[in-house]
């Protein structure tokens, strides 16, 4: 038995004509291959256009591990700050993610020295390659490290966003586990289940209207050698794919396809939201609920933090190992640990009981799950708005001085233009929260729908869910 | 192979790049920042803004393009160094408190001599906003740019020590500091013509009184010092002797004919430098006035902002030497 027949997805395999109704999904005609159009199709076959961006963000990632250390310990003058928790931080949450999903990771620099090594080779495999290429253990599969991960960060989150030397540590800390990471595991071990920022964009992937498919199940029936399988560096099966959470577009299946068989397409927002995963009968994953609540969590922590009116909450979050801290960080904990999952979980089965649906709890916790993406992603994308745009104007100073030492290379660094949203800006938020709240509504009801069949009792709960949620950002942001 | 080996050599290079700028520029760093004298007509400082962090030794270069200028900072003890035309003076600063520093050329370079400034952004762990009181003139809500003139000024110049020997019991409310700050000589003179314990004395008697009050509110040091700032600072426009003659006034006093309109652009408004030796004015113009005049500038005379450059106690010294045109001081000039 072969690695292949091992996994998971194995158990899967479409064989019967039941699951082939997939490949009738895959040929709606709401979408448009990117790669069968002409002047798109080299930019993805060719890896150099993919490498070469991977190198830019390979060195602004090393430029930016050295500003933190080296530079001005101001996090407004230090390129480290600016860059990774302003300008990159929202361009992940206002294009990459609700554009292009994964897309970032496609791009990601993190994972490359390590592949380097893993692979013997950074365009081209060789055979001398170094490292264990051990399986990852079964029972870390899954997001629950990467909550873990994206917990950790709301714990230091006042700190990690505004010291420059923690942030490049983090940075550095990331890189360093990234490469022992692939020198012991095969694969993208750390991409797939640690990266926390993969569990985020990865859980909101499944909103974006990218994804990476395959045409015709047939002929991946059909193809014994796998060779997508074979040179997937994230260990997908492009067949397989349930949805886009897992994939990170690499597109390194579409050029190992010997039949022209991967489409990446352009699709609807949220098409993987309330569909059943292709090739299973249910919607969602327990470790993808569990994230989705604490992004949910994260998301009120952080604007009750950097935007609420609440000094001592901030002094508190900003004094680690105080006593103040602690309890913080134990009030952040009970919120994304007991509260919001508790709260949840209560809303479903409340739900179940009322209408009487007859699924399994976690079943049911795990699909109506993919209603809180939405809601959350919405909820990110109007804290970022708060957080980040009055800032912008940093930006440009940092690119003329990135080291906060008095330079001005491009004449930007006393700069201070920044979007001026103030007219529009509480109006803004309540228009995303609202669009994020009726998203979510309609994704549960479609769930409903399609669950039970006949009643949408079962999802009042989680809408008064939803809709509490909402009412807690719409306060912390707009007041 | 080769694509790999480009590719190899594409992420080394860059690599290479992105350690190499940061490290080698922290290396040109630690040699220090060269900056450029240059007149204010022909751009002053270069850079004129520079960032530190507390604590952090910041190495300078300093060198002129064209005259001799001189290099001092504002509101710190750092003595000012001279910076030669054709030559590096070096200067290590060191800030012990966050905040924005000017620094400013002491020679007089030219008429635009007090423009040349630069400042430098001290930073430091954030920390709650100081809260800083407003200055006195703020407070009191004077009207700094409004005409005043003493109603009744003396017929000589009044005498410390002449009020001194007057042995007069002189009120003590009168006596205090806020009251000195907060009112003009005339003021002065005005309450106490009018006390009735006072009306034996003739009306140059009671300038005398008001010079002794205005001498007793400041110290021999404070004038030394206030006598040394104004050398330096001011008589460049006001003249060594308070007349509002110094080598700059001529260049300065040029009465604009018509309307602003016809200014042309980069032309700035310029008036005759104010005579203190003038009583008239100068007896009207409480300690508060004039910190208020220091401190914000003269708005379309010409007159520099003193705000960032003096400490609150030189500007009290400065102020208390100004009225020694007008008063004969014990210890006074």
């Amino acid at each position: 038995m072969n690695k292949l027949q091992e996994i998971a997805w194995k158990e899967k395999f479409p064989q019967n004509a039941g699951e082939i109704e997939i490949s009738a999904r895959l040929e709606l005609p709401r979408r448009i291959d990117l790669h069968q159009i002409p002047w798109i199709r080299p930019l993805l076959q060719s890896r150099w256009p993919q490498f070469l961006i991977r190198s830019l963000t390979l060195a602004g990632f090393i430029f930016t591990i050295f500003a933190g250390l080296f530079g001005s310990r101001v996090g407004s003058h230090n390129f480290a700050i600016i860059f990774v928790w302003i300008a990159w931080w929202t361009a992940l949450k206002l294009a990459f993610i609700p554009l292009g999903g994964r897309s970032w990771c496609s791009v990601c620099p993190i994972p490359l020295p390590g592949e380097w090594l893993q692979q013997g080779g950074i365009l081209e495999k060789s055979r001398r390659r170094f490292g264990l290429n051990l399986r990852w253990p079964k029972r870390l599969k899954g997001s629950w490290l990467q909550s873990g991960g994206f917990l950790l960060i709301g714990l230091f989150s006042a700190v990690t966003l505004t010291d420059a030397r923690v942030t490049a540590w983090v940075l550095l800390g990331l890189f360093g586990l990234a490469i022992v990471l692939s020198m012991v595991f095969e694969r993208r071990a750390f991409c797939s289940y640690i990266c926390p920022i993969g569990g985020f964009t990865g859980v909101y992937a499944k909103i974006a209207p990218v994804e990476v498919c395959v045409i015709d199940t047939a002929i991946c029936a059909a193809h014994s050698e796998k060779t997508c399988y074979q040179s997937c560096p994230w260990g997908l099966y492009p067949l397989a794919l349930r949805d886009s959470a897992q994939c990170g577009l690499c597109m390194e299946c579409l050029r190992s396809c010997p039949s022209d068989n991967i489409a990446v397409n352009l699709r609807p927002f949220g098409t993987d939201l309330a569909a059943e995963r292709r090739g299973s009968r249910s919607f969602g994953r327990l470790d993808e609920a569990f994230l989705a609540l604490v992004m949910l969590g994260s998301a009120l922590a952080f604007a009750a933090v950097f935007t609420g009116p609440w000094g001592s909450l901030r002094l508190a979050a900003f004094a680690i190992g105080s006593p103040a801290w602690l309890l913080y960080g134990l009030g952040f904990l009970v919120l994304n640990l007991v509260i919001l999952p508790g709260a949840f979980v209560t809303a479903v089965w409340a739900g179940r009981r009322w209408s009487g649906g007859k699924a399994q709890l976690r079943r049911a916790i795990a699909d109506q799950s993919q209603a809180l993406l939405p809601l959350g992603l919405f909820a990110w994308i109007a804290f970022t708005i708060s957080f980040a745009f009055p800032k912008m104007n940093t930006v440009l100073s940092v690119i003329s001085d990135p080291l906060g030492w008095g330079w001005n290379l491009l004449g930007t660094a006393n700069s201070t233009w920044s979007p001026d949203v103030s007219a529009f800006n509480p109006g803004l938020k309540v228009a995303l929260l609202l669009v994020g709240l009726f998203w979510s509504a309609s994704v549960a009801q479609r769930l409903a729908l399609t669950n039970t069949g006949r009643t949408l009792r079962e999802i009042l709960p989680v809408l008064a869910f939803c809709l509490a949620f909402s009412l807690a950002m719409l306060w912390l942001l707009v007041g | 192979m080769r694509k790999e080996w480009i590719a190899r050599s594409v992420v080394l290079v860059l690599v290479a790049a992105a350690i190499t700028v940061p490290v080698v520029a922290w290396q040109a760093r630690s040699r220090g920042v060269v900056i450029h004298a240059r007149m204010a007509e022909t751009g002053g400082w270069t850079p004129e803004s520079l960032t530190v962090e507390v604590g952090q030794p910041l190495r300078l270069r300093l060198t002129s393009d064209d005259v001799m200028h001189s290099f001092a900072i504002g509101q710190s003890d750092q003595p000012p160094v001279d910076v030669i035309p054709g030559e590096i003076t070096e200067v290590t600063l060191t800030f012990d408190e966050p905040g924005k520093y000017t620094f400013y050329c002491t020679r007089w370079c030219s008429v635009n001599h007090w423009r040349m400034r630069g400042t430098i952004e001290v930073t430091g762990p954030e920390t709650a906003p100081e809260v800083v009181e407003p200055p006195l003139y703020v407070t009191l809500g004077l009207d700094i740019d409004a005409e005043h003139h003493a109603d009744v000024i003396p017929e000589r110049k009044p005498s410390a020590s002449l009020g001194a020997q007057l042995g007069a019991d002189i009120p003590a409310e009168y006596q205090s500091r806020e009251y000195y700050r907060s009112h003009s000589p005339a003021n002065l003179w005005q309450a106490l013509r009018s006390d009735p314990s006072l009306s034996g004395l003739s009306d140059q008697e009671v300038w005398d009184l008001v010079a002794f009050v205005w001498q007793s509110n400041t110290t021999p040091q404070d004038l030394t010092t206030g006598q040394q700032l104004y050398t330096t600072n001011c008589a460049a426009c006001h003249g060594e002797t308070g007349a509002g003659d110094g080598v700059f006034a001529g260049d300065l006093d040029q009465p604009k004919t018509g309307e602003h309109a016809e200014m042309q652009a980069g032309e700035m408004m310029t008036a005759r430098p104010t005579d203190f030796t003038g009583a008239e004015h100068m007896l009207a113009a409480s300690p508060a006035h004039l910190q208020g005049k220091v401190l914000r500038g003269g708005m379309g005379t010409g007159m520099p902002y003193w705000g960032p450059i003096f400490t609150e106690e030189q500007t009290w010294a400065l102020i208390a030497y100004l009225y020694a045109f007008q008063f004969e001081l014990e210890d006074g000039p």
